[in-house]
């Protein structure tokens, strides 16, 4: 019974093929914008859960809480005595300042993100460079850089060394060097910081802390880890901002080009579905034919554009994405993100691809094969 | 061979291919510990906010640690002008 019910299907795929090999071109054609929308989707989706996922496990390890102040509005040098303001607040188990900045590069048009090497005492006129810095200015370790200072002085500094490539997605544009060299190249005085960071023990207490500090200290302006980590969960949201816009449009176009497709079947495909219903074909083996049709050129375009996007987002750099992403920045990260795709994902994935289009061919193709075979051929 | 077979055949393959993507992923993801590792330290040492994805700007580099009205900070009449502003959401607080 099994046996018979499979070798039925197999003979509808094979004229289900030899029918759409018939109409070569068009057949091609649809499968081609088929294929591509798929791509496109798969890329989006696997490009940004993947990078999402990557934020959220790096910057896991980012400061609790950051402690700007703030003057008319905008972000202002913090007085180092506002950590002995902060005093031994409950909960808070370290704090430090931290000195950065950012360098605009005539040379290569580039900014720069210029810190202080943390707690380790770095020589004065050594420097650690990313590895986008490195590739912008051509620069390689025992090479020498130039920076020009607040007050026109220029500074050289020996590449001592370049910051691991493979955390080139948080470090392509630093450029390490000690603090007292900072302060001197951009005049901030001794006493002074960029902002603070404050390591907090409990996590069920940093709300607390936050409440307390901005008492102690109002013109400051605490920013959280969980702010940090949520402005990364929904950052490239695709459902929002121009590339949702773009997406809708190519979506719109193929929903309507296979809507026509289906509901408006061609006179050639009408002739077909009566001469079979004339010679003796049953309304279900019709539907058969028709569903076999669809499950072939969906499934199809399903498979090629999840591989090729699968190819392009973790092999090939999502390479289609930099200009996109790169906007007008001259420092681009190179990083091979990490596949966080599970079958859930590409569950998903298929049932917003696939199964509109099944539904949308079926029900016209139903209606059609229900009708007289001698109506359908005149 | 019948067109069904080769159909069928070419199915099977594509299958295969995306399980194997799906092994790959796990395979990788493995891989990528020890490769967080270095970024994961770097974040820590340094106290690091931010990707290094966008920048152009002060706003754009350091998402996290812009103004409150970042698009407008420039000066008072500012247009939000760097590409990557269209692909970005407006901070958390401001939606």
């Amino acid at each position: 019974m099994m046996w018979l019910f499979l070798r039925k299907q197999k003979h509808l795929i094979d004229y289900t093929l030899s029918s759409l090999l018939r109409r070569m071109g068009k057949s091609l054609g649809l499968l081609a914008v088929y294929t591509l929308i798929v791509f496109m989707l798969a890329s989006v989706t696997l490009f940004t859960h993947a990078l999402r996922k990557e934020a959220g496990l790096m910057l896991q390890a980012s400061p609790e809480i950051i402690v700007q102040r703030m003057q008319a509005g905008r972000h202002a040098l913090i007085p180092a005595d506002y950590l002995q303001r902060i005093g031994r607040l409950r909960g808070v188990t370290q704090k430090e300042g931290r000195l950065w900045g950012y360098y605009y590069d005539p040379a290569v048009k580039a900014n720069y993100t210029i810190m202080t090497a943390g707690q380790v005492a770095a020589p004065l006129t050594e420097i650690i460079i990313g590895t986008g810095i490195a590739r912008a200015r051509g620069l390689a370790v025992g090479d020498y850089l130039t920076l020009r200072s607040q007050n026109g002085e220029a500074f050289s500094f020996e590449i001592a060394a370049l910051l691991d490539e493979k955390s080139e997605l948080v470090s392509a544009d630093l450029l390490l060097m000690s603090p007292q060299v900072f302060r001197r190249l951009f005049n901030v005085p001794e006493g002074f910081y960029t902002d603070l960071v404050l390591s907090v023990r409990n996590p069920r207490e940093v709300r607390k802390v936050v409440e307390k500090l901005t008492l102690l200290l109002p013109d400051t302006r605490p920013i959280l880890r969980e702010e940090v980590l949520r402005t990364y969960d929904s950052v490239f949201s695709w459902r929002q901002g121009i590339l949702f816009v773009l997406l809708t449009g190519s979506i719109l176009a193929f929903v309507s080009f296979a809507w026509d497709k289906a509901s408006g079947l061609s006179a050639e495909e009408r002739r077909e579905i009566g001469i079979l219903k004339a010679v003796g074909w049953e309304t279900a083996d019709v539907m058969r034919m028709k569903f076999w049709e669809g499950m072939i050129i969906s499934l199809s375009a399903f498979m090629i554009g999840y591989l090729a996007a699968y190819a392009h987002v973790f092999y090939a750099s999502a390479s289609l994405f930099e200009p996109v992403l790169k906007g007008w920045a001259v420092l681009y990260p190179q990083f091979r993100l990490t596949p966080f795709v599970d079958g859930l994902q590409l569950a998903t994935l298929l049932f917003f691809t696939v199964l509109p289009y099944i539904v949308a061919t079926i029900i016209p193709i139903w209606r059609t094969s229900i009708t007289d075979p001698d109506a359908v051929m005149r | 061979m019948r067109k069904s077979n080769t159909f069928l055949v070419c199915v099977f393959l594509l299958l295969v291919g995306c399980i194997a993507t799906l092994v790959d992923a796990t395979h990788r993801m493995h891989l990528a510990v020890s490769d967080a590792e270095s970024g994961t330290a770097l974040v820590r040492q340094l106290g690091l906010t931010d990707l290094a994805l966008f920048t152009e700007a002060r706003y754009t580099r350091h998402l996290s640690q812009s103004d409150l009205h970042s698009a407008f900070q420039d000066h008072p009449v500012a247009l939000e002008h760097f590409p990557s502003g269209s692909l970005l959401l407006p901070p958390q607080r401001m939606q």
